[in-house]
């Protein structure tokens, strides 16, 4: 395990620093000046840009600048937003608050109705199997964007239970801002994990060693518990691991609609703003939360599956 | 006497599709405790659908009549706790341990579940228990065996696992569904003589289910011979093996290599092994059989007395003494196993 701890986090290592080049790079290739934004697109006099370029380190070599940015990366800082003046990482640690709980509190409902509904479908027959393949394919049909406006409509305005717009203030408060946005966020990834689970519990409970275990006279709920979804978990953690990385890229869409100031709407704010180092630092953050999500599921496949870290496939 | 098992006009039709395929039709035999019985057959002719029956482990939709008697119970009519029961009496081992056996649970766990389940065994208590039970079976060192995972051990170290385990809930009757069938010839005699040990000293009965007719003879007292659904011949083992009364058995015995006797080429059965719901009317096996007349596919055959055993063949008396001398396979009628 302890191998298998330390091979994982190499590959983590590794991979943020091709990840952290190609933002870089990526950045440094598009197309305009990252001064244009303070310039307003007016021609600067040739000593006044200078001036700037040397300010930002914008006349320095490729290679020197990637090497300034990485190195002040790994000590907390990721530069200063040339449009704002203001340090990069203070305007994300303002923001990661509410990407961080909508991603949290998506995740809770993707699994619990995700995997829930994909059980029930699984093990009911007839009327409640097709009730959740109905359900899960209205779900999957709908993206976040149109489930946004829907429950937006329906929910908030229509019903007046939750608001529709805004962050709130306080535990309770900010929970009922949230639950819109995850909501419409976790649509399509319920019913892709409800789908997954089903066929997983179904292909489970067909297993011969599920015969063995009821061919031992051991009740139904045992058997389904210790042997159909104990090893259905497997593929089970696997599509949720990916379906959560993924949603930290697709939060941008729900925080725009419920105007919730998260990284992913101001990513898209940046980007529009010419506001490089911004974007650098929020594309690395989310680089960063997608690859440690990756590496405890990979652990969490481990723990769940003792063939793989024994037999030393732990890739 | 009073059989432990006793199965009568046992008929099981599956439902493939839309479809009803009958694979047993009207099977019956006993078993009484401590006795084993050998049931034989190629492929599809019924003999695991037998146990499973038995076991009432047949898959959603199967249809079951006829009479399944264990220890005094109506088999068929269980449900519930004492269906659970039932099933717990009557310990199964598989053919494939590995698939058989949940790949990520430990052999403690995998052992000891259903003591701790159904009986409320302390888990010490239980896995001291296992821990005996694998001894019994002659597996070195139990603690750490039961420490390991299935993906660790043998396929003969697990086929004993799996045996093992059947027996910690003391079974009276045990269904070995070709339980050897995927081991290489070392350990399948090791196994074997383990399962004939085993039911010796604790008198359990046993349904030794196997495609190997000499296999079926070195452990069971009794031979039953399984063809297309219907048992064709019931008789003692080494009767069977000397002596068969139908056509279909003698070319099983006749199919097997003989360990004296180099044969230029095996004596197979012409022909392919047809289930029961694809079987010819009149006689099943008829246009398998050498000896077959008309008469043979156009009535059915009855099972009929002879000899102390079952044959179900009307020209069995007449054949009789003549099945081995006759190859059916080769056409210069040489036997090799002369």
């Amino acid at each position: 395990m302890t191998r298998f701890l330390a091979r994982r986090t190499a590959m983590l290592v590794a991979t943020m620093l091709v990840a952290s080049f190609a933002i870089y790079g990526a950045l440094y290739v598009s197309p305009g000046s990252p001064l244009s934004a303070l310039t307003g697109n007016r021609p600067l006099p040739p000593e006044a840009k200078a001036q700037l370029e040397a300010r930002y380190h914008l006349n320095e070599p490729f290679l020197v600048r990637y090497w300034h940015w990485l190195v002040s990366a790994l000590h907390g800082d990721l530069g200063e937003s040339i449009p704002l003046h203001e340090n990069v990482s203070t305007l994300i640690g303002q923001r990661v608050g509410v990407t961080a709980g909508l991603v949290l509190l998506t995740s809770v409902i993707i699994v619990i109705a995700g995997v829930g509904l994909g059980i029930l479908g699984a093990l009911g027959k007839g009327l409640v199997d097709n009730g959740v393949l109905l359900a899960s394919t209205v779900s999957a049909a709908l993206p976040s964007f149109a489930a946004a406006v829907v429950l937006q409509f329906v929910v908030a305005v229509k019903l007046g239970w939750l608001p529709a717009l805004g962050t709130g203030h306080g535990f309770a408060d900010s929970l009922r801002h949230l639950l819109l946005p995850a909501l419409a966020l976790a649509a399509t990834s319920v019913a892709l994990v409800t789908r997954v689970t089903r066929a997983a519990v179904r292909e489970e409970t067909g297993r011969e060693h599920v015969q063995t275990a009821v061919s031992r006279g051991l009740p139904w709920p045992s058997v389904v518990r210790r042997h159909v979804l104990r090893n259905a978990a497997i593929p089970i953690t696997t599509v949720v691991g990916i379906t959560i990385a993924s949603l930290i890229a697709l939060s941008a869409v729900v925080e725009t609609a419920f105007g919730l100031n998260g990284l992913g709407a101001y990513l898209v704010q940046a980007a529009q703003n010419k506001d490089v180092a911004v974007v650098q630092g929020i594309s690395l953050v989310l680089v960063l939360a997608f690859v440690l999500t990756n590496m405890l599921v990979d652990i969490a496949y481990a723990v769940l599956d003792p063939r793989l870290t024994l037999g030393g496939r732990a890739a | 006497m009073s059989a432990l098992l006793e199965v009568s006009d046992l008929t099981v039709r599956l439902r493939l599709g839309d479809e009803q395929r009958e694979v047993i039709t009207g099977t019956a035999f006993q078993i009484a405790a401590g006795e084993a019985m050998g049931l034989v057959g190629e492929s599809g002719s019924g003999k695991s659908m037998t146990a499973k029956a038995i076991a009432r482990l047949l898959p959603l939709g199967a249809r079951v009549s006829g009479r399944v008697t264990f220890d005094g119970a109506d088999v068929l009519a269980l449900h519930g706790a004492e269906l659970r029961r039932h099933r717990a009496r009557v310990a199964v081992v598989f053919q494939d341990p590995r698939a058989h056996i949940n790949p990520v649970r430990r052999i403690d766990d995998f052992m000891t579940e259903s003591l701790r389940l159904l009986d409320d065994v302390p888990r010490a208590e239980a896995r001291r228990r296992a821990a005996a039970a694998l001894e019994e079976v002659g597996i070195d060192d139990p603690a750490k065996r039961l420490r390991q995972f299935p993906h660790e051990l043998s396929g003969g170290m697990l086929q004993r696992v799996m045996i093992a385990t059947a027996l910690l809930s003391e079974p009276r009757l045990l269904l070995a569904d070709e339980c050897t069938t995927a081991l290489d010839v070392t350990t399948q005699a090791e196994v074997m003589a383990i399962l004939d040990d085993l039911r010796r000293d604790r008198g359990l009965a046993m349904l030794f289910i196997t495609h190997d007719l000499e296999l079926a003879g070195a452990v069971c007292d009794r031979t039953t011979v399984m063809y297309a659904g219907q048992i064709v011949e019931t008789r003692g083992s080494q009767r069977l093996h000397d002596d068969p009364l139908h056509p279909y058995s003698a070319a099983l015995v006749q199919a097997r290599p003989s360990v004296t006797a180099t044969a230029p080429r095996l004596n197979a059965i012409p022909g392919r092994p047809v289930s029961a719901f694809e079987a010819p009317g009149g006689c099943r096996f008829a246009p398998r059989c050498p000896h077959a007349v008309d008469a043979c596919r156009s009535h059915d055959q009855q099972l009929t007395a002879l000899d102390g055993g079952w044959v179900r063949c009307s020209w069995a008396a007449e054949l009789r003494g003549r099945l081995l001398a006759s190859s059916p396979a080769s056409s210069s009628g040489e036997n090799a196993n002369a």
